[in-house]
């Protein structure tokens, strides 16, 4: 791995996708490295976790390429797509837990389904990933049992459990409590480091995510706004950079939707 | 009325396209080599629940059917002096047009509107994707179970709905009424017709199972993944199988009894 092109992981290349006659994607390009974590950053509503889809193969771009590992992820058959996927890991905004299994059956359900090893192996294994995520004592729960961020971690045990090259995390930090915040960020970057997969973090919590990205792409408007290491980011001038760095409310994304002319539409009485 | 019109077009293409798309899960989630050591308990688990779950309500209706037959029979028999034929009239009234038909009807707001919620909610929760993530395919893990256990326990409901009905028809003409009940089910007998009248019923059966079973896990999988849409989702399974039973039951009948 000496050439810095080998080191690409997964190559989006000239991606357009539309949803509903409305362009999410135009022309995107990204290159993630291996094993680092690059993040993915940008306002609700730019397409982040359809991103993540189009990477996993659920969605199909209408134009351009996804590449994982050199392979089209849009152009290998059904079968190879599977076979793709179980090198992946996902965690999906709501963690996705199987409600009609326990913590166990979830971490345990993609090695049964991928691999011919023995129940005692799996449970031995299915705990440690329990153990990793620290909910070991928490395997008979079942998930509506689970607090939000305990269902998050549980559902990351599952995305680590056939120990893949490449995990996604969709909006890891939404929603939880600083004490849940912290421990995610603890295990994200700590899974990073010990297991050497390729993480990608799709967010828009900024301190978060930059405290843990090698690299960031900020998206806006279908295209990369910006690109760089953290350091370069928080450097960077660019005013829409900076509005959506800072969390201001007005500027080059405006505070108004679109609307007429408010003192005619007040004073006129037009409808 | 170019409005109008429009709106009929979009709407019609609409329906078609989700035609399209009902024909394209059903095969994709039958059509594939058979894995009988996974399929089984998950068949297993749902044919409890789609099916077992379903026969209180199929027995108490069954049960009342029969009983609001036996009842409405006597009282217009007895007046032509004919009330021994009630139990011929309560057999096959059940066995070639209510069992079927309203075994049918109860099944889809009993489990085909749970079957739709479900999987709906699995939709809108991102297990479905989950699975396709995990490289397993949810047509064949989550719908083709659902499918095939629609499909079993339909016509076993219906057979359980009739002999229940007719149960009940005895219990009002028989022991409440007083007619004898040698006549009472001797004229039964002579009467129902196995090839015809229960094969029949028990072909309807299999048919609304089909379309009942599939228009639920239809709707469900095609749900827009939020509450109001898994909401219209579950009123159009129960409303769009109501309809199709409706239908199809006239259909059925003109092909099998159209004759006489």
């Amino acid at each position: 791995m000496s050439n810095s092109e080998s080191n690409i992981h997964i190559e989006v290349n000239n991606l357009s996708f539309a949803r509903s006659g409305r362009a999410i994607f135009h022309d995107l390009n990204l290159r993630v490295e291996r094993g680092k974590v690059t993040a993915i950053m940008g306002p609700s509503g730019t397409g982040k976790t359809t991103l993540l889809k189009l990477i996993g193969g659920q969605l199909r771009p209408d134009a351009g390429e996804v590449l994982v590992d050199q392979l089209n992820v849009h152009q290998i058959s059904r079968k190879w797509l599977f076979h793709l996927r179980a090198r992946m890991g996902m965690l999906f905004q709501s963690g996705a837990l199987f409600t009609d299994m326990s913590v166990f059956e979830n971490v345990a359900f993609p090695l049964q389904v991928h691999t011919d090893l023995d129940a005692e192996l799996i449970q031995d294994l299915v705990r440690m990933k329990l153990n990793a995520v620290g909910l070991r004592g928490a395997e008979k729960l079942m998930p509506s049992e689970l607090s939000g961020g305990m269902a998050r971690r549980a559902a990351l045990a599952r995305a680590i459990a056939l120990d893949p090259d490449i995990l996604m995390y969709d909006e890891p930090f939404a929603g939880q409590d600083p004490i849940a915040m912290g421990v995610l960020i603890n295990l994200i970057s700590r899974l990073n480091r010990a297991l050497g997969h390729t993480s990608i973090i799709v967010s828009h919590d900024i301190d978060e995510t930059l405290s843990i990205a090698d690299y960031v792409y900020l998206l806006a408007d279908g295209r990369v706004l910006a690109e760089g290491t953290p350091a370069d980011l928080v450097e960077m001038q660019d005013p829409q950079v900076r509005q959506f760095l800072d969390g201001e409310p007005d500027g080059p994304v405006p505070f108004h939707y679109p609307a007429p002319d408010y003192r005619q539409q007040l004073l006129g009485r037009e409808s | 009325m170019i409005d109008r019109l429009q709106r009929v077009g979009r709407n019609t293409l609409d329906r078609l396209a989700a035609t399209g798309r009902a024909g394209q899960m059903l095969v994709q989630s039958l059509v594939a080599p058979p894995e009988p050591r996974t399929m089984f308990p998950l068949l297993v688990k749902q044919l409890h629940f789609v099916g077992v779950l379903s026969l209180v309500i199929i027995l108490v209706s069954g049960l009342f059917i029969g009983m609001v037959l036996g009842l409405q029979g006597y009282t217009i028999l007895v007046d032509y002096g004919s009330e021994q034929a009630v139990g011929q009239m309560v057999a096959l009234s059940l066995v070639r047009e209510l069992a079927p038909v309203v075994t049918a009807l109860l099944f889809a707001g009993r489990a085909g509107s749970a079957v739709t919620a479900e999987i709906g909610l699995m939709k809108a929760t991102e297990q479905l994707a989950s699975y396709e993530m995990i490289g397993v395919d949810p047509l064949r893990r989550i719908i083709a179970p659902r499918l095939w256990a629609g499909f079993i326990s339909l016509p076993i409901l219906t057979m359980i709905f009739s002999v229940v009905g007719i149960w009940g028809g005895s219990l009002v003409a028989v022991d409440w009424l007083g007619i004898y009940s040698g006549s009472f089910w001797a004229n039964m007998q002579a009467s129902v017709d196995f090839s015809t009248d229960v094969v029949n019923g028990i072909i309807k059966s299999l048919v609304f199972g089909f379309v009942v079973i599939w228009i639920s896990v239809f709707q469900g999988y095609d749900a827009i993944p939020t509450s109001e849409g898994i909401s219209k989702a579950t009123t159009r399974t129960v409303v769009y199988s109501s309809l199709a039973v409706l239908g199809l039951d006239f259909i059925l009948t003109a092909m099998m009894f159209g004759e006489i």
